[in-house]
Parts: structure tokens; sequence; C-alpha cells
């Protein structure tokens, strides 16, 4: 009996295995893919275009290397807990700093653990990247429920609120009393939810996609607007920007939400499903602008996002076949997008320029009484951590600082 | 000169699919990559997996490859160049003197597929259980970027595109007097048919009600139930057609969901089968109890499905929601003229939502006929020929007088 209680809240070492049979069946079903017309626009509005979907699939299916990534994560401790019935795989890096501060960050959609591989070295190992060891993390990335390796759900009931309890179960069980959590786009919804569970050693949250907006002003844009009167310039911004994402650029949310089920083609069909994922907006466009810039980049000695990386995530969604369960987080969600939450525990929020909406401070303060941090970063957009590796690793770092 | 004859010309057309095409469905079907099966025990996320994996074995198992092409090439088919696309039909002209001609428009995610059955009965009446002044000639074509139309390859081939070019076709086959049909996509076509009122359109007849009243709609997208009674029941019927999503992704992004659609014959099917509650249960009763409702068969299903992805135009048929949704913003700010021909509605007890009269009323003035039939759903004329012929020669009866003697 005990052992069995043993065995499943073990913390078991994890390593990627993927088999050459996998990646020659990916590149043999990309080499076949039956191609659509191109679209009848000019422009991305009818959806993914034609030209940047073929030029991916021709890279990806001869001179991508899914090897690199691979090599990149058997570097990195990984393991596998069981919590609340379901395995879940997480990266854990212990800073060689003593008194370093645990943090948990949590990835969205269609991201994974991937988004976060750059920022590992410069928050356990700041000295190295530029910081001081008064700046250093411990750091656990897991893998959301029915993403990457974690266990896909085989029932209803992993939304938000049930991540966060798992988050706060992990945390404990790695022996940290006293820590911090990260998150951006569905990361952010984990860890607002988290700020509002308020578990024991959760000293604070910081958010890339802060859950801002005034409960009345939320109710005009879910009503279709127009904007209410007496906002502020820059309120009277976010409001238009997320009155448009409403309208124009949540279909593929809409859709997760309502039929996750139905998408079988993202599960039979490589490029079906990069074509899914590339689907998610930004601030300058949809495809997301930073992403399709990132297509154009082959390597970056900076940290910027490169091709290869945009192809490791979509990758990784084949190889754990996890359209169809990573979707199934929207369905499981009936809240709010980005209506304030009531989290009172201190929280830090980022703004990047170019993510899909930025909320502007004074949301900020009346969302979060307990702001501690509030900042404009110069750039970024909605996969900050992926794009600006060194930035978001720096707002992570001012963000907890008051905290240490 | 001879350049302008040959584009109008009308052409034979044959069916004719490689065997190298039917061999790579085939593979494709059977090497499928399945996802986990969904979490619940209903259809709340979307098609069920065993639904599917029951349609994916007979598909690659059982269904005869060939049927698609010999019914087609059964039948009388054509194809002219209008507005500079190829556009496919058929054409079956009765044997009877004084036929009425009649277009009928399929709708998604259907294709003339849909309308076989209804053939015989409309042009042959006497066999049919009806009377030689029930006979209809019968054209019947496929949407541009359906089945064997061309695909549009501009923007601009909305339901009144498409309704201007089925009037070029009824007058290219020396059609003077004639009447349109459709529900679905095929009643925004025929819609914008009866608002454009070209000359020798006589009537119109819908089993779906496109033109929905502003109001109701207005109140169905912003979720605001302020009706009563029978009205708040067929409201949330409309809004739950919204809920489902389909409408959305194909309005927004057709093209991005396309690619799954063309490469993945299970993907295409899955997202053809979840079009609404009442077709799907009939379909999945056809293939997980060998129980069909009607004609609404597990061939006739796969017919339909397998010509979608013979011709490769998942994508395309999406696009005309992303042209039908464009063209209804349009419309907010500038609506079409009314409707003023005369209009006949049948309501179906298995579609979507059951229009009151008052709605359709409102909606068409001229409203001739208004009938509520006995059993059918959102693909009448495929699952209830016999009663989707009948409801069109009672529809119709009125107007024949009409169409011989002016």
């Amino acid at each position: 009996m005990s052992t069995t209680v043993e065995a499943a809240t073990a913390i078991r070492p994890f390593e990627v295995e993927i088999t050459e049979e996998a990646l020659a069946d990916l590149r043999r079903r990309i080499a076949a893919t039956q191609w659509p017309e191109k679209e009848t626009v000019g422009d991305s509005s009818q959806g993914v275009p034609l030209a940047l979907v073929q030029e991916l699939a021709r890279y990806w299916a001869t001179d991508y290397d899914w090897r690199k990534v691979e090599a990149q994560l058997h570097a990195l401790p990984q393991f596998m807990t069981e919590i609340d019935g379901l395995d879940i795989h997480f990266i854990h890096v212990k800073s060689p700093h003593e008194h370093a501060l645990p943090l948990i960050v949590n990835h969205g959609w269609p991201g994974s653990i991937i988004e976060q591989l750059k920022i590992i070295g410069r928050l356990t190992d700041p000295t190295a990247h530029g910081g001081t060891a008064a700046d250093a993390f411990d750091v656990v990335i897991p893998s959301m429920p029915g993403y990457g390796f974690s266990g896909k759900p085989t029932s209803t009931g992993w939304g938000p609120e049930r991540m966060g309890r798992a988050w706060a179960e992990l945390m404990n069980r790695l022996g940290y009393t006293n820590y911090v959590a990260q998150g951006g786009d569905w990361g952010a919804f984990v860890v607002d939810q988290m700020g509002l569970q308020a578990p024991a050693g959760l000293l604070a949250i910081h958010t890339n996609y802060a859950g801002a907006v005034p409960a009345d002003v939320y109710e005009v844009l879910l009503a279709g607007g127009p904007a209410p009167s007496g906002l502020s310039a820059e309120e009277r911004r976010a409001f238009e920007q997320l009155d448009t994402t409403f309208k124009q650029k949540v279909a593929y949310a809409k859709y997760m939400a309502a039929r996750p089920q139905t998408l079988y083609g993202i599960a039979d069909s490589p490029v079906g499903l990069a074509a899914w994922l590339l689907d998610h907006d930004d601030g300058g466009g949809q495809p997301a602008a930073e992403v399709v810039a990132a297509l154009e980049r082959t390597t970056s000695a900076t940290g910027e996002l490169t091709r290869d990386e945009i192809l490791d995530n979509i990758t990784l969604f084949w190889l754990t076949n996890t359209g169809v369960s990573a979707s199934r987080l929207y369905w499981e969600y009936k809240g709010g997008f980005w209506d304030a939450k009531g989290v009172s525990i201190p929280v830090a929020v980022s703004v990047f320029p170019r993510e899909a909406y930025q909320p502007p401070r004074s949301w900020a303060e009346r969302a979060y009484p307990n702001l501690i941090y509030f900042n404009e970063v110069e750039k970024g957009g909605h996969f900050a951590a992926w794009e600006q590796p060194q930035l978001f690793s720096a707002e992570v770092r001012a963000a907890f600082k008051s905290l240490r | 000169m001879s350049r302008v004859e040959t584009a109008t010309d009308i052409r034979t057309f044959t069916v004719d699919i490689p065997d190298e095409a039917i061999e790579d469905l085939h593979r494709r079907i059977t090497t499928t990559r399945w996802p986990t099966g969904e979490l619940v025990d209903d259809t709340s996320q979307g098609v069920q997996s065993k639904l599917l994996q029951e349609l994916a074995r007979y598909w690659g198992a059982e269904y005869d490859f060939t049927r698609l092409e010999s019914r087609l090439n059964d039948l009388p088919q054509f194809t002219t160049e209008i507005d500079g696309l190829d556009i496919h039909f058929i054409h079956v002209k009765s044997r009877h003197d004084d036929a009425l001609p009649l277009i009928i428009t399929h709708g998604w995610p259907g294709s003339i597929i849909e309308m076989l059955e209804v053939i015989g009965p409309l042009t042959d009446p006497t066999a049919h259980g009806g009377s030689a002044e029930d006979a209809f000639d019968l054209v019947i074509p496929s949407i541009p970027g359906y089945g064997f139309s061309e695909m549009p390859s501009e923007v601009g081939w909305d339901s009144a595109g498409i309704a201007r070019a089925w009037a070029e076709l009824m007058q290219r086959l020396g059609y003077t007097r004639y009447v349109a049909q459709g529900g679905d996509q095929g009643a925004g076509v025929t819609d914008a048919m009866g608002r454009q009122a070209p000359d020798g359109l006589l009537g119109v007849h819908f089993n779906f009600l496109d033109a929905a009243p502003k109001e109701l709609l207005m109140a169905a997208l912003n979720l605001r139930l302020a009706f009563s009674g029978e009205e708040r029941e067929e409201l949330s019927k409309v809004i739950a057609i919204f809920m489902r999503g389909y409408i959305a992704e194909m309005g927004e992004h057709p093209q991005t969901i396309g690619y799954s659609l063309v490469d993945s014959p299970i993907g295409l099917a899955a997202w053809m089968l979840d079009h609404d509650a009442d077709s799907y249960d009939k379909i999945s009763r056809a293939f997980l109890e060998g129980q069909p409702s009607g004609n609404l068969t597990r061939d006739h299903v796969l017919d339909n499905i397998t010509l979608y992805w013979l011709t490769g135009t998942g994508a395309s048929t999406s696009r005309l929601y992303w042209e039908t949704g464009r063209a209804s913003k349009a419309a907010l700010k500038d609506p079409p003229p009314h409707v003023r021909i005369p209009v006949a509605y049948t309501v179906f007890p298995g579609e979507l939502f059951q229009a009151p009269r008052h709605w359709v009323k409102h909606a068409y003035h001229n409203l001739i006929y208004y009938n509520e039939a006995a059993k059918g759903g959102h693909f009448a004329a495929w699952e209830e020929p016999e009663v989707f012929a009948q409801e069109m020669r009672a529809a119709f009866e009125s107007l024949r007088d009409e169409g011989s003697s002016s």
C-alpha cells in the first residue's frame, strides 16, 4: 500500500526518446502532403498563406534536424511525477547559487517547454549572463497536461484551476516552501488561478498576458462594443486591440473550445498541424509577425527566435501527438480571457509591445491591487520568453527583486 | 470571336478518376494517425472516435470506390465557362412537355451528391407517384470551388456572384421561365437570385432560412435572448449553429483549416460530419447501428466525402464561408433589395431550426407556400428525396400556369 503511494508521488528522471522510425514517418508524410490551392487574397486574411507553409514544409522534410533540440533537452534535468492521477513532465534546473528563488514557468498554446529553453541559463546562472548571484532562480518548467511529454487527460476537468493546484503540489513535492510563478498565454491563466488559490509558499506571480480588463469594460467587449466613454487614450487603445481580437482573430480558439475532437486532421497531417499552430496572432499580425520574422531567421547570436525553434515546437506537438489533447484546454475553460480575476497576492506585470494587447498600468493597478511591478518592455511579442529571452529574463529578475 | 464562342460553349463532362488517386486515398485512410479519444461519452467535444473509426474501417475495407464515377457518369453532365470559371452541372430534361425548369443549389458540406435521388421523382414524376403536370427539367450545378466546378482564384464568388452565374447558366440553356431552389448555402445563393430577380425567374423555394430577420440574428450573435415561447427555442437553435465554431473558422481562416482537409481524408470526414446534431445522429446510426435515416446511407455519405477528397476541395469549399461572411457584413451597411418574386418555404423537422411562418413572412413578403414536412433534416433532398420532390411539386404548382401562359 505504502509502496504504491510512494511510487505514484515519486519523482522519476525522464529522457526524451524519439525513434528514427517516428522521424522517418514524419518526413514521409510531409513529402506526401496533398496541398490546397493558393488562398484567393494577397495577404493572410484567409489564414496562413500557402507559400509560407510550403516553404516551411520543404525545410522541415529536408534539412530540419530534430536531434539538435533533442540533445538540448537531454542536457537538461527532466523528470516525471504523477499528480492528481496524471504523469506530469517537467524540467527542473537548480541554480549553483544559494538562496536562489524557486520559479515555476508555465507555457501556453500553441507553445510548450520549447518556449522556455533559452531563459533557463539566464535565470539559473545569472553571473554567466550579465547578472549577479542575487538574481538567481531555481527553475521548474512543467508541460501542461495534454501537452508535450505530460500525460494526456482521459477524463474532463484539467482546466487552469486544476493545473494551478497541480503546480502548487509539484513545488511542494520538490520541497519548495517559498516560490514564485510566471506565465504567458494559457500560462498566465494558470498563474492567475494560482494567485486566486494562493497556496502556502506562493509569494507572487508574474504575468506577460495580464488579465486586467475591468469587469464593466469586459462586458462591453463581449457584447461587441462600442468602446465605453471615459477611457483614457491607452485604455481605449487596449479596448480596440481586444475588440479586433474578439471579432477577427480567435476563430481557432472558438473552434477548439467547441469541437476539439473534430480536429482529427491535425493528428494525421503534419502540415495541417503546422498551419493550425501557426495561426495565432500577435500585435503585428496573424500568424504572429514575430513568428513570421523568425521563419526568415536561420541563426541568432542574441537568442532571437529562429526557424528551427519554430519547428522544434511544432515537431514536439507532432511527435507526442498532442494536437487534439492540447486543444481540449480551450474546451475545459469556461472563464473569461482578459478580464480581471481578483488576484490579491503580489503580482508583477510585463507588457510586451508586440503582444496582442498592451494592458495599461491603470487597468493593471485595478486588476491587481497588490501590483509590485509594472513595466513596458522595448521589444517582444506573444511568445516573449522565446522571442526575447534576454529581455524576458531581465523582466523576471526585476519583477521579483523586492520579494527576495 | 471564336474564342468567345468556345468559352460559352456547353461541353459534355465525364468523371474520370485515376486509379492512383483511389490508391492514394485508400493508403491514407488505412495509415491514419489517430488522436486520443474524446474525454466525454457524448458528442460535446466533437465527432466521436467510435463513429469515425467505423467510418474509416468501412471506407477503407468495404466502400466501392467506383461508385462515385459510375453514379455520376450515368447522368448527363456538362461544363461551361461563366465569369471566367468552368461550372460543372447535371442537366436532366423531363420527357414531359411543359416541364418546369428548376435549378437546385447544394450547400456545405454537401454537393451535387445530395440531389441525385431527387432527379427521378422530379423529372419523371409518373414513375414516382406523380402526374405529368408535376414534371421538372432539372439543372444541378456545383458551386465554384465544389466538386467538379473550377476553384475561384480571386475573391468575389459570394452568394450574389454565384446567383448571377446561375441566371446566366439558365439563360444559356435556353430557359426563359424557371424556378430555383436551395437549402444551406444554396439558400443563400437562391435568396440572392430572388433579390436580383433575373428575367425568367418565376419564384424560389427554400428549405433553410438564410435571410433570418436581422434583429433575430443580431440578438443571436449577441447571445441575448429577448424572445419568448417558440421563438426562444428556435433562436437558441440558431445560436447553437454559431456556437459550433465551424462557421467562425471557415469564415475567418478557411486556408488554415484547408491544409488538414486536403491532406487527411479522416480529418476531412470528421470536419464534414460535424455540421449539425440531427444529421450527425442519423449518420452515426447508419454507421454504428446499420440503421440509416431514409437515403442517408453509409455509401451516400461516403460518396459525398469521397467527392470532396478526390477533387481536393477542402479549402475551396470552406472559402465560401469567408466570402459569404464578408458579403453579410457589407450587406449590413448596404442592404440588398427585398425579394419581391414569389417565395415558397418548407420546414423540415430535423433542420437546424424550424423557422416559424412569421419569420419567413418577415423575410419574404410574397410567401406563396409554407409547409411543415413530416420528415427530413438539414439534407432534406438527400435524406428524404420523395418528400422533398413532393414539396417541390406543391411549392411551384401555382407558378406553372404563369410559366406556360406568358
